[in-house]
Parts: C-alpha cells; structure tokens; sequence
C-alpha cells in the first residue's frame, strides 16, 4: 500500500526530499514505515530516539497502525519560538 | 479587519493587530493584556548569527497552537489568547512569534502568556535554521509528546514561578 512521507527540517536535508511517496508492506506502522525509510537513507539513524511521528497532521506513536493513503511525517526536536 | 487566533505565516507578524483582535472581544471584563514578542537575536552559542530560516509543519502546528489555547484557557479561566509564528527567512530584529493574553488580572495574563510561549517550544512542529558566522546548523531542541502530562506540568510550574 502507498503512503506519503513528510520529513522535516535535518530529516530533509539527509534523505533529500520533504515528502516521499512510499510502498510499504500492510499492515504497516509509523514504526515499520521509518525502517523502510532507514534501510533507505541509513543517516537517520541518528534520530531513532529523539524524532517524533505525526500520522495525517496528528500526533501519534511509533506502534500506531498506518492505512492506504496515511500521510506519515516523522519530526526532529522541535526549535520554534 | 481582525486577526485570526493562530497562525502560521510567512508574512511579518502584527503584534499591533494580534493585541487589537484579542481585546476587542473582552467585552469589558478584561483587566489586562500581555503581549510576548519573540525577536531574532544577533547572538547565540557566542556566535555571531546573520539570520535565521524557520520552517513549521503547518497544518500539525496549527492544531498545535489550538491545543496550547485550550490548555491555557483551562488552566487559567477566563483567560482569552492568540498565538502567530513566522515562517521563511528572518532577519536580525525582526518577530518570530507573537502571543497576546487577555484575562480580568494581571497575574493570569502573564502566567498564561509565559506558559503559551513554553508550550511552544516544547510541542509544536517548528524549526529554526541559523545562519551564524562560519555555517549553517538546525537548531534542535525539545522532543515531547503533547500528551506528556510532565512536560505539560513543567510549562505550568514556569509559568507561575
């Protein structure tokens, strides 16, 4: 099934691209999506313990089960303000 | 015409307009505004910074800041807030984001403004890129889930210090 990557800020800058459109094995997770994503692009390993996941603009968890046509953003600490 | 409550824009910040929007619609019970304007600094690290680039997930950061605004107005009742975070490449001096809190006392108003600016920093999908003298670095700071009921208690714990 096809879902949509969003990733942000250093996430974007080590794969390249701010949003990926991706073939992922069902049923998926945020948690197997980033996987796939690290087999990929082995550089964000890095934030394995420190990014957050959102699922269609919410915030979600690693272990939250993704659907056909899911936008799944994964975001490094925040810096706003 | 009036501002919206949040936003996240591209377009310099009108903290003029943010206060006006979120007086007028005290009615008269309001017996303070308080008004926090975030500025671009020269300085950070001990480094000289030419500029910075800010980047949001716009749509989660709007939910964000609506979230920030219902859990400020259920900490402290009565309590009416807007919240307005730039986007794009900002220059030195210029307002990365605005929060205007309205209540009937002081004391709630600054409480809520410093714990809304917390939230902020702490939950919501913004970054900052600093261009400083001999690079570029994204800044990266808290990494709390919005439903972290101890991170919530510390934004408060430091707004009411």
């Amino acid at each position: 099934m096809r879902v949509t990557v969003r990733l942000f800020a250093r996430l974007r800058d080590l794969t390249g691209a701010g949003e990926l459109v991706r073939d992922v094995a069902s049923p998926a997770t945020a948690a197997s999506v980033w996987a796939a994503l690290v087999l990929e692009h082995p550089a964000l390993t890095e934030y394995e313990r420190s990014m957050s996941v959102a699922v269609n603009a919410n915030y979600s968890r690693m272990h939250a089960p993704v659907h056909e046509g899911d936008e799944v953003a994964f975001l490094p600490p925040v810096s706003g303000g | 015409m009036s501002s919206p409550l949040v936003a996240i824009t591209g377009q310099p910040l009108d903290a003029a307009a943010l206060v006006a929007g979120v007086a007028s619609a005290g009615a008269g019970s309001d017996g303070a505004v308080t008004a926090f304007v975030g500025l671009v600094r020269n300085r950070n690290l001990d480094r000289r910074v030419y500029f910075l680039e800010y980047e949001a997930y716009e749509l989660l950061a709007l939910r964000v800041l609506q979230q920030i605004i219902a859990e400020t107005a259920q900490a402290w009742p009565g309590t009416r807030l807007g919240v307005h975070h730039r986007t794009g490449r900002l220059e030195i001096g210029e307002a990365s984001v605005v929060i205007v809190t309205a209540s009937p006392h002081r004391a709630d108003a600054f409480a809520a403004c410093r714990y809304a600016i917390e939230r902020v920093k702490q939950i919501a999908p913004i970054w900052k890129r600093e261009h400083f003298e001999g690079g570029e670095v994204w800044l990266e700071g808290a990494a709390v889930h919005p439903d972290d009921e101890e991170a919530r208690q510390r934004a408060h714990r430091t707004a009411c210090a």
